[in-house]
């Protein structure tokens, strides 16, 4: 952490904490002399990005999450960059959001989720590296008495050219700190990069081989209770009654307690004790009406939605109506794709010390910012007295842990009845599959029309299902339209659809259940990839056309949609015979500002064992920081992808969701992951994500490619369902 | 109570006796290297080594882990050198989020003991473990590296 303290002794300008994760600390006013912001071991803040230590280590201060993407060390590479400092000596911390809050967000947004980490903070971080080096230079200037305009950095080394003079970043970084930031901040030509752009090793690998990576779900602290909680299996029930006496005298129980209104929780001195109690505890719930709600009553509500005269307008061009009705071929179908968990490897998790005074939690997080909000609200307490400490590294979030912080407030909840006393929280994978925020469950009804000739004159999308957006930030819709649920279907930006059809209608009947839907990777850009990208190949195989041709001749006003698709194409193979039993599918979006394209080979014996053999992806992100993770981010989403369009299905039976484990809600293993082959052919001059973009090609492409080895086309997800087997 | 020997080290933990071996090293002994992910032997996050063998420790009891070699994690590299296994998985980047790679190290060790070069069938056989960011292509490419080391 790094704080600012009013009225401290000037000896004492290290305070430090019990922080977890958190490597800053207290930096204060030097009471004479300019103003230094220090770290915990007293080495000065060049600025708020970046603090130097006299052994020349750089700090770099980060603000996103690490959730296993590799944001951190994209970070840092992109502060590195401009700060011209020796990457080997760079190491990161984060911020806390309570500093944040105190030093007017001076880090921006917390926020890690919708692939925004690099793209939507590349600038202010660059600029952070740029202007530390100038105070650096300058610093060394102003001792070699030369104007700074002889000097040059590299490597973290300031040489005065014409004297030949030399020194370090680590000497002049107290000088440096004392300086005031320039105005003007040029940042580099991308020609002149050397460290973005480049396949460095990422900072967070060592300690994942060897175990000493604490988690959220590994931390301990002095003194501290574990809790195992249950909440009301039916969203919107509350806690009727539970006999704690049953728990209470179990080993190692020290507390049963409730937990707001519908929820329970035993804390106990280990975990294993706290969840063994809780499985011996009688709850009983009070369910409300959501427990009539199953699988079937959701479905017929969308279904109904498909065909209702209401409905969100995102694109109308022209006469769809019209030009689909005088059409010499309609083509129809109806979509439909399921709730989904996330089901990050690491279960929710929170610790929570609180005390009339204090409030202070320890909790892995994609937003800290969210998470400090969570605490406050909680703990009733003001900003002053909370703190977030964001565990270092998480496992896996996918959107679980950015715009949810609910087992945030339940361990607050349970600190505040245990005052004085660190409780960790943690959630069984039971709690995590039933207690999620879900993707949310959407139908399609796709018609189409195509002149005498084959081409597509008309094309209607009808989407039906839940918006995000109206369950989680409602002020962000516009006059009622959940902009987010028409990802990859946007007239322009970050999601804007490659094709440009005569006559266009797509519109969104918004029908909203009680299964709280939430940001998943990828998101509602993962089923509108299905349902767009399926029907085009439904509709060049009504046209008689090749899916790659018929594809084209919609994409002429879209080049970089396009190039990604030709890259993929030409790699794969397309047009050209493939292997004995190996079927080809195509599949392109734009998403989170990045293009993307795959071509899958496909293979299926039995009629229902499908093996995915190869896919061939490439991604225009406009800028490559680290090719090497994004290849892995590539591959990676490619098992999230297809382990979701196989696998996942989350179904509600009596207002709950059914699926309780990894034993009815799988996810793809070694043995069915297919070659995977990137092409990263960024074209500069825009910032897209990584972490998420292709995932959503990954189905639409395997499910192209199963159509042509099977002749039967799927419109219903997950592929289980249908007797469909991963091999 | 129990007497579990872990890493080399013997020690008595205090629990009862079907407690799972997964909660008696991260709660007891204190090594947190070792993952709960399922607790049903589904995910192999908790995969351990009981005398060399792969098992998955959230559903074995202590009791059937007293009297034998139990090698967790943090044991796995000896006087401060990786193991080939993690050797590789440092050189080729494996882990993403991380959280399951204990496991996944832990599983890939013990196949190697059995079939020191694995083909690609061995692999789909072997390493079951789930990942969630998807590392597997890594995964795969690093198992061959570490039995070529």
């Amino acid at each position: 952490m790094i704080t600012k303290t009013p009225k401290i002794d000037r000896r004492s300008f290290v305070i430090g904490t019990a922080a977890v994760g958190a490597g800053l600390t207290l930096g204060l006013k030097i009471p004479f002399g300019a103003s230094v912001v220090r770290a915990q071991d007293g080495s000065p803040e060049i600025n708020a990005w970046v603090v130097i230590r006299p052994d020349d280590t750089v700090v770099v201060r980060i603000a996103r999450s690490e959730m296993g993407q590799g944001t951190l060390t994209g970070l840092a590479q992109m502060v590195a960059e401009e700060l011209e400092c020796d990457w080997s000596k760079v190491t990161t911390e984060y911020p806390t959001p309570g500093q944040s809050v105190a030093r007017k967000r001076v880090w921006g947004n917390f926020s890690t989720g919708g692939s925004r980490g690099i793209r939507e903070s590349n600038e202010y971080v660059r600029k952070g590296g740029a202007t530390a080096r100038m105070m650096l230079v300058q610093a060394a200037a102003n001792a070699w008495s030369v104007p700074a305009a002889e000097c040059t950095a590299a490597n973290g080394v300031i040489t005065h050219k014409p004297s030949g003079r030399t020194t370090t970043y680590g000497k002049v970084a107290e000088a440096a700190a004392k300086l005031a930031p320039p105005a003007d901040v040029p940042l580099k030509d991308p020609k002149e990069w050397k460290i973005i752009g480049k396949p460095v090793k990422r900072l967070d690998t060592m300690t994942k081989v060897t175990g000493a990576q604490v988690y959220g779900f590994d931390l301990k602290l002095p003194g501290m209770l574990n809790a195992a909680i249950k909440e009301c299996p039916v969203f919107g029930g509350k806690v009727k009654s539970f006999e704690a006496a049953k728990a209470q005298g179990m080993p190692g129980v020290k507390h049963v307690v409730q937990v707001g209104d519908s929820a329970v929780a035993v804390v106990a001195e280990t975990w294993w004790q706290a969840k063994t109690a809780l499985d011996a505890l009688p709850i009983v719930w009070d369910e409300g009406p959501n427990a009539k709600v199953s699988s079937a009553t959701i479905a017929d509500m969308l279904k109904e939605g498909l065909n209702a005269d209401q409905a969100f307008v995102r694109t109308q061009v022209g006469d769809v109506k019209g030009a689909i009705a005088g059409a010499a071929k309609k083509v129809e179908a109806v979509y439909a794709y399921p709730f989904q968990n996330h089901a990050p490897m690491e279960p929710m998790n929170a610790t929570a010390k609180y005390t009339t005074d204090k409030c202070e939690v320890w909790v892995p997080t994609q937003n800290g910012e969210a998470a400090f909000a969570a605490t406050l609200a909680a703990s009733g307490l003001p900003a002053d007295k909370c703190e977030v400490y964001k565990i270092m590294v998480i496992g896996g979030g996918f959107g679980r842990r950015g715009a949810f912080h609910d087992y945030v407030t339940q361990a607050v909840l349970i600190a505040k009845q245990v005052p004085g006393t660190p409780v960790k929280l943690l959630w069984s994978r039971e709690e995590d599959m039933m207690q999620g925020r879900y993707h949310p469950v959407m139908q399609a009804k796709m018609s189409g029309g195509l002149d005498a000739s084959g081409n597509l004159v008309g094309l209607h999308m009808r989407l039906s299902g839940q918006s995000i957006l109206a369950a989680v930030f409602p002020q962000n819709l516009q006059d009622g339209r959940d902009n987010a649920t028409f990802q990859g279907l946007d007239p322009s930006g970050d999601f804007s659809l490659g094709y440009t059809v005569p006559n266009l209608l797509i519109d969104h009947a918004m029908r909203n259940t009680h299964v709280p839907p939430g940001f998943w990777r990828g998101v509602n850009i993962n089923q509108n990839a299905i349902f767009l990208e399926c029907f085009m190949d439904e509709l060049a195989l009504a046209a008689g056309q090749d899916a790659l041709e018929f594809r084209r001749k919609l994409m002429s006003k879209h080049p970089k949609h396009l190039a990604v698709l030709n890259a993929v194409a030409d790699r794969a193979g397309w047009g050209k015979p493939a292997p004995q039993g190996v079927h080809r599918g195509l599949a392109h979006m734009m998403a989170f500002g990045s293009y993307v394209a795959a071509c899958a080979e496909v293979s299926v014996s039995g009629g229902d064992k499908v093996k995915v053999r190869r896919i061939v992806c490439a991604t225009d992100p406009g800028y490559a920081v680290n090719p090497a993770q994004i290849e892995r981010q590539i591959a990676g989403s490619f098992v999230y992808g297809l382990s979701a369009v196989f696998m996942e299905e989350c179904t509600v039976k009596n207002g709950a969701i059914e699926q309780t484990n990894f034993t009815t809600y799988d996810s793809m293993k070694i043995a069915q992951m297919p070659k995977v082959e990137s092409i990263i052919m960024p074209s500069g001059g825009f910032w897209g994500g990584v972490g998420e973009p292709t995932i959503c090609v990954a189905a639409p492409a395997v499910l192209n490619a199963m159509f042509r080895a099977t002749g039967k086309r799927v419109r219903t997800f997950p592929l289980k369902n249908h007797g469909f087997q991963m091999v | 109570m129990a007497r579990l020997t872990i890493n080399g080290k013997t020690q008595e933990v205090n629990v009862s006796p079907n407690t799972p071996l997964l909660w008696a090293i991260r709660e007891q002994v204190g090594l947190t290297g070792t993952k709960y992910g399922c607790g049903v032997a589904m995910c192999g996050a908790c995969t351990v080594h009981l005398d060399g063998k792969a098992v998955r420790s959230c559903v074995l009891p202590v009791a059937s882990a007293e009297g034998k070699q139990i090698t967790t994690i943090e044991g796995l590299a000896t006087g401060g050198v990786l193991h080939k296994v993690q050797k590789a998985w440092v050189d080729y980047e494996v882990p993403q989020c991380g959280y399951c790679q204990a496991g996944m190290i832990m599983a890939v060790a013990a196949l190697l003991k059995d079939k020191p070069k694995p083909t690609d069938a061995d692999i789909d056989a072997g390493i079951t473990n789930i990942c969630r960011c998807g590392t597997f292509q890594q995964v795969r490419e690093a198992i061959h590296a570490a039995a070529k080391a």
